[in-house]
């Protein structure tokens, strides 16, 4: 088996699953969804400058082949980038959660298996610099 | 190479972590220091306007790094005109902002809204497409930021859909970009331009993938249907200065898809040349049409602004998709006039709902509010620019875009489209007008609403707006003589690719 048919399967895979899950109606799987779309996304970013192993990441008048140092430098700033979003969606998500009482992407909040929490544990968990707020529509 | 070129990424970003770090609890200063910022980007996006306004394409190689090593900045006339636009739109947004009181409704209202302006000035500066998606990343993250500013249950419920949306266009983003780079090797987009033009027929399909997916991603910013489902909810639940902002972010999109097309699947590319467009023309008049339709359809006023946003879109996108030159010039000066026109309706409505007390935006008779008066001609001058009639900036701009396109492939569905969504959002804002003034009123009661904070400035500031708009069109030669010119540049053969590549 070929690295390459390797590391497409396993973009495949968690695009697959990533996709499913990104598409669910309640916030958990939603976040998990996006954290597995931006892994698969990461290792094709890495692929997308070859497969090459065993090779110097940069190339010198005496280096014949070597590994596209670039893709790896951009794995690494939307790695960064995709961990501070993951984190700002589970807060927000979580946020949301205490606010409205519902944890449903799409806010209905009628549908059944819908987790309430209890009034005691909202107060605790919501409290923290909680500006004025403004009521919405 | 002028450093004057960077200056309007570089003062939001030194000023933005400054004010994080000492102004935390100075509101007074905070607001100063933020209007100042808003000031001196309008004099420096006025000062590069002056200098690309001769056509020379100025460029500033980061870290003087050689393109297509190094990431490069770029301005023409286009990324000048996106500047000046940005700047006035954020000082009046900004002004608004502070008069009504919105800054004081949370935390980092100004450090996050400086974020957002230097995600918007990289965004239209920058010809390398990584830098375009950091860029975009910084403006997203800022957005975040101020959408969800002021909080509530419905805000919050909003901001969810809106960052999933986004974060799976970012993933999708990346995914584009890495098909463009295995298949060019190269991410400034001149020398990508250059690479899709020798590519061998066999990369033709990655090419075409990778080009599409970064058009759907900028369609996806500039809400063009299928992609326009997060708007109006976003819009209508956010606090409305913040949605007169989003009102640039739209068009990002568009000047992205027409930068980006330009570029890389211009002239030179060969088989590839234009491929985009056959996608972006239906997609933009149905936009147009489901635009419109909401219009007339929006039972409030804040999905009634945020679904015209979208017919906007349709409107320029449509104007965009053609891509010759007179399109282009005539799509550029629709593009600030739907910018400012949202952004001024936007502010109306918020003026207006702030005085309807418990009936807010819903479009029901309500007995007389305060001040109705002095709002109904604000709201019926908003509603000529928006829907396009003389003697604001809409009409002009819906003509130019109609007499250039009439030669182009399919130019008669855009005729029949424009006229057609003109005559819907007619309809719509009359309705809602009569129904906002004139019913109410024969309707008998009395409103208890608390009375708005600064009345008069913050109606003052959605009047610049339109004011803006009438200077629009009062300007019209001079205008449209530099947007002709910026049409030209766009479309010349070589032009930014030598620019920002040297010569050789």
């Amino acid at each position: 088996m070929s690295i390459e048919f390797l590391v497409a399967t396993a973009v495949g895979v968690l695009s697959a699953a990533g996709i499913y899950l990104v598409l669910r109606g309640r916030t958990f799987p939603v976040v998990l969804g996006l954290a597995f779309m931006s892994y698969a996304i990461n290792v094709f970013l890495f692929a997308s400058g070859r497969l090459v192993i065993n090779q110097p990441p940069i190339w010198g008048k005496d280096v014949a082949a070597y590994t596209d140092p670039l893709p790896q430098a951009l794995v690494l700033t939307a790695i960064v980038i995709a961990f501070g979003m993951t984190a700002l969606v589970v807060v927000l998500a979580l946020r949301a959660y205490l606010e409205t009482g519902t944890d449903q992407v799409d806010g209905l909040s009628e549908t059944s298996g819908v987790v309430t929490l209890p009034p005691e544990e909202t107060s605790a968990l919501g409290r923290g610099p909680a500006p004025s707020r403004e009521v919405g529509p | 190479m002028s450093h004057w070129l960077i200056a309007p990424v570089l003062l939001p970003a030194l000023l933005a972590p400054l004010m994080l770090l000492f102004l935390r609890k100075r509101l007074m200063e905070s607001r100063v220091v933020s209007i100042a910022s808003c000031l001196g980007l309008l004099g420096m996006a006025g000062l590069l306007m002056a200098q690309a306004s001769d056509g020379t394409i100025q460029t500033y190689a980061l870290g003087d790094w050689r393109a297509p090593f190094g990431i490069i900045l770029a301005l023409d006339r286009l990324s000048a005109l996106m500047l000046v636009i940005t700047a006035i739109l954020a000082l009046a947004v900004m002004i608004y902002a502070v008069v009504t009181g919105l800054d004081r409704k949370g935390w980092h209202f100004h450090p996050l809204f400086q974020f957002q302006l230097l995600g918007l000035n990289g965004a239209f500066l920058t010809g390398d497409l990584f830098n375009l998606f950091v860029f975009f990343e910084v403006l997203l993250i800022a957005s975040y930021g101020l959408m969800l500013h002021g909080g509530g249950g419905a805000r919050l419920k909003a901001g969810v859909q809106y960052v999933v949306v986004n974060l799976v266009g970012s993933t999708l983003f990346l995914v584009a970009v890495g098909l463009l780079y295995g298949a060019t090797g190269t991410l400034n987009m001149a020398h990508m331009g250059q690479r899709v033009a020798q590519a061998p027929v066999g990369d033709h399909g990655l090419i075409l993938a990778g080009g599409l997916l970064m058009i759907a991603v900028f369609a996806l910013k500039a809400a063009v249907v299928p992609l326009h489902f997060w708007l109006p909810r976003t819009y209508a639940s956010t606090s409305a200065p913040v949605a007169a902002l989003f009102a640039i972010m739209t068009k990002v999109g568009a000047y992205c898809i027409l930068r980006f097309t330009t570029v890389v699947f211009g002239d030179g590319a060969g088989a590839l040349a234009w491929a985009p467009a056959p996608y972006l023309l239906p997609a933009a008049l149905a936009t147009m049409l489901l635009g419109f339709i909401g219009v007339l359809g929006a039972r409030n006023l804040r999905h009634l602004a945020a679904f015209s946003v979208i017919g906007s879109m349709g409107t320029l996108v449509s104007a965009i998709a053609v891509f010759t030159p007179a399109s282009t010039a005539a799509a550029l000066y629709y593009l600030p006039h739907s910018t400012f026109a949202a952004a001024a309706l936007f502010l109306v409505v918020d003026q207006i709902t702030r005085r309807r007390g418990d009936f807010g935006d819903a479009l029901s008779p309500s007995p007389v509010f305060a001040g109705a008066g002095p709002l109904s001609g604000l709201f019926f001058l908003t509603a000529i620019a928006v829907v396009g009639l003389p003697p604001l900036s809409g009409f002009p701009g819906k003509l130019l875009i109609l007499d250039a396109v009439r030669d182009a492939p399919g130019g008669w569905w855009i005729w029949g489209f424009i006229l057609g969504a003109t005559v819907i959002s007619l309809l719509a804002f009359a309705r809602a007008g009569s129904v906002l003034f004139w019913k109410s009123a024969a309707t008998p009661g009395e409103i208890k609403a608390a009375a708005p904070s600064a009345p008069v400035a913050s109606a003052l500031v959605a009047a610049g707006l339109l004011a803006v708009l009438g200077a629009l069109t009062l300007a019209g030669g001079p205008v449209s003589a530099y947007l002709n010119a910026t049409g030209e540049q766009i479309y010349e053969p070589g032009a930014y690719g030598g620019a920002v590549l040297g010569p050789g």
